[in-house]
């Protein structure tokens, strides 16, 4: 194991593909003289040239549109959108052109395109450029949703999601950039797509969430083992396909769900989990589920009400004692 | 054009109108759903630029494709079984009129979001480039989708990279029901190009040799590196934007007159005959041969079994 952080493990993550295979490179907005507006591709340039680590002019439907023809001329473009916020210029591309065209062709044609960035609320920048769109994406069939929390299962699951014959949007967070994780050594390391992780196991109450809500739901366990309750928290990593089973095998132990996500809660991630365990495991649970998200409106700019929008620890451990009916 | 090239151009064109011609039928039948854009009148643009490529060049256009399908030598009755939504379609009857793809045959659709497709071409195009082959992207749109704002993003990139991409405006003078001058500021789509550093130039679409010298010209310089560049070409479709559209907003005589003055399949009927390569039996017959492969096409797809439904949830995505 090394410690990385989240930023080293993609960058390593797309060298060692571009490395692997010559039809992999990379496109978006400063990704390659500027070395990424996050640093995310930090010399990149400098090992695999400009042919293929290319700065794309500011012009989203442009360019997700260019990387979804390459794709279908067979190549295997990373597309970066500098945050998701910008993707909505490119929604068309994504979707239509991206996500659906293997259906419409009857299989004839996949879009193996990667289309990645940060998602989700970032510090202080209000409400155009703060939002998670994890459950607009993963409403699509056709592609793969890909949220990760660790440096390991960024590098794993970015690996594997450019190795994937099908369209990927995958969700970065840009305030877990800098954060370190253990990462295994050595340039084959793949976690799978679809696959949930167990990243703390307990037996009292199950938690699911994924991205940077892992590290809050970790935070929670930690408080609330200290009351004795044992908390189990899901890292769902994979929204689309999302791995039910993992969920029911935890809910079957624990018999009692929290979701939690930092988007807006209606037609949430959260609400599909719910309804998930509701459908296919009512008589396990013996509590409602509670959903803990993002507040239900544009992410204000102010210190103290950006905070009071956002989720965090103190709102997990609370929705657990709610749901264990120890409040 | 020599003889033996128009007259395979007339045949051509003349299985592309055949077509169209049964798939009204088909569609008033109501073997048929949804959208059908048919591409009556425009048929010298498709054939022209079609035999001014190689194998290896992709082409790519919008929803009103059929004739994309058939020019780049896809069974009729794999088309029109698409149109009828059968499993022996070219989309195994996912996709139906607007979405038809051949990528094995160089043709990448069939895309139903106007203007979309153009990004998409550049894409090709990029590919092509980044393989450091000489095969180029022929990006084909329509006077409507010149006025979307990804068409410019696309224009810009494409010079910027100097990618291989032929871009075709087929300006059938009409957006739906919107006139050409009723929707852009200036009229001449192939100056549009200009402010991206893109040569342009306007050629008569509904003369199926002057499309072919013209992208004959085109290709050679794409071919050699040159960058990107438009052709306008100047059409005319007979028939409703879609096959809902009765077309109020323009004259029966402005219609009959382009049919009587300017078909493409006419002109080049005439000219077959001027240079005494074929007689009006020659014509007659082919005329046969034609109609003889477009029943059987028509039959096909009326006969041909629906999808399994097992088919349904197939192709969501590829299973790794």
């Amino acid at each position: 194991m090394v410690q990385q952080t989240v930023r080293e493990a993609l960058r390593d993550a797309m060298a060692e593909e571009m490395r692997a295979d010559p039809d992999v490179f990379l496109m978006g907005e400063e990704v390659a003289e500027y070395q990424g507006a996050y640093k995310v591709s930090q010399g990149l340039l400098d090992e695999f040239g400009a042919g293929r680590v290319i700065d794309t002019p500011i012009t989203e439907a442009g360019f997700a549109g260019i990387g979804v023809g390459a794709a279908m001329g067979g190549l295997k473009p990373i597309v970066e959108f500098m945050t998701f916020n910008f993707a909505m210029q490119a929604m068309d591309h994504l979707i239509n052109s991206a996500a659906k065209t293997l259906y419409m062709s009857g299989g004839l044609l996949p879009v193996p395109v990667v289309f990645r960035g940060p998602n989700g609320a970032a510090a202080r920048v209000a409400a155009q450029h703060s939002q998670c769109y994890a459950s607009w994406f993963a409403h699509v069939p056709g592609w793969r949703v890909i949220a990760p929390y660790s440096a390991a299962d960024a590098k794993g699951l970015l690996k594997s999601c450019i190795r994937d014959p099908n369209p990927v949007v995958f969700l970065e967070n840009e305030l877990l950039y800098g954060q370190s994780f253990e990462v295994p050594e050595g340039n084959d390391h793949l976690v799978p797509i679809g696959k949930a992780a167990v990243a703390r196991a307990g037996s009292d109450v199950t938690v699911a969430a994924f991205s940077i809500m892992v590290g809050r739901a970790l935070e929670a366990a930690e408080t609330l083992a200290a009351e004795g309750i044992d908390v189990e928290v899901i890292d769902l990593r994979s929204l689309r396909p999302l791995d039910g089973a993992a969920v029911l095998a935890s809910v079957e132990k624990t018999n009692r769900l929290v979701t939690v996500e930092e988007g807006w809660p209606f037609a949430g991630i959260g609400a599909e989990v719910a309804a998930l365990v509701m459908e296919q495991a009512f008589d396990m649970l013996d509590a409602p589920v509670a959903r803990v998200s993002g507040a239900d409106l544009p992410m204000p700019y102010a210190a103290n009400l950006e905070a009071a929008t956002l989720p965090g620890a103190k709102d997990i451990a609370d929705a657990v004692r709610r749901v264990c009916y120890q409040e | 054009m020599e003889p033996e090239t128009l007259h395979r151009a007339f045949r051509d064109m003349l299985l592309l109108r055949r077509f169209e011609e049964k798939a009204s039928q088909l569609y008033g039948m109501g073997l048929i759903g949804g959208f059908c854009h048919l591409y009556i009148g425009q048929e010298a643009v498709v054939t022209g630029i079609q035999y001014a490529l190689g194998p290896g060049d992709s082409v790519i256009t919008g929803y009103r494709c059929h004739a994309h399908m058939l020019i780049a030598g896809v069974p009729p009755k794999e088309v029109m079984a698409e149109l009828t939504g059968r499993a022996a379609g070219s989309s195994k009857g996912k996709g139906g009129s607007m979405h038809l793809f051949a990528p094995e045959r160089g043709f990448y659709g069939g895309h139903g979001i106007v203007g979309a497709q153009v990004p998409l071409g550049v894409g090709l195009g990029f590919a092509h480039k980044y393989r450091a082959s000489d095969r180029i992207s022929v990006t084909y749109f329509g006077d409507g989708a010149a006025n979307q704002g990804q068409v410019f993003e696309a224009f810009n990139m494409a010079a910027l990279w100097q990618l291989p991409v032929l871009f075709v405006i087929e300006n059938n003078q009409y957006a739906m029901g919107t006139a050409v001058e009723r929707s852009a500021a200036v009229s001449e789509l192939y100056e549009r190009g200009a402010a991206f550093g893109i040569p342009g130039g306007r050629v008569d679409g509904m003369d199926v040799a002057a499309v072919y010298h013209a992208t004959q010209e085109a290709v050679a310089g794409l071919r050699a590196g040159n960058g990107p560049l438009l052709l306008e070409m100047m059409t005319y479709r007979y028939r409703g934007h879609s096959m809902s559209d009765p077309a109020k907003y323009r004259s029966r005589d402005e219609v009959s007159k382009v049919r009587k003055e300017r078909d493409a399949i006419e002109q080049a009927r005439q000219a077959l005959i001027d240079c005494g390569h074929a007689d009006e039996d020659a014509i007659k017959e082919i005329d046969r041969e034609i109609k003889a492969i477009v029943n059987e096409a028509a039959d096909f797809a009326q006969s041909a079994p629906e999808p399994a439904p097992v088919s349904l949830d197939a192709d969501i995505v590829v299973s790794a």
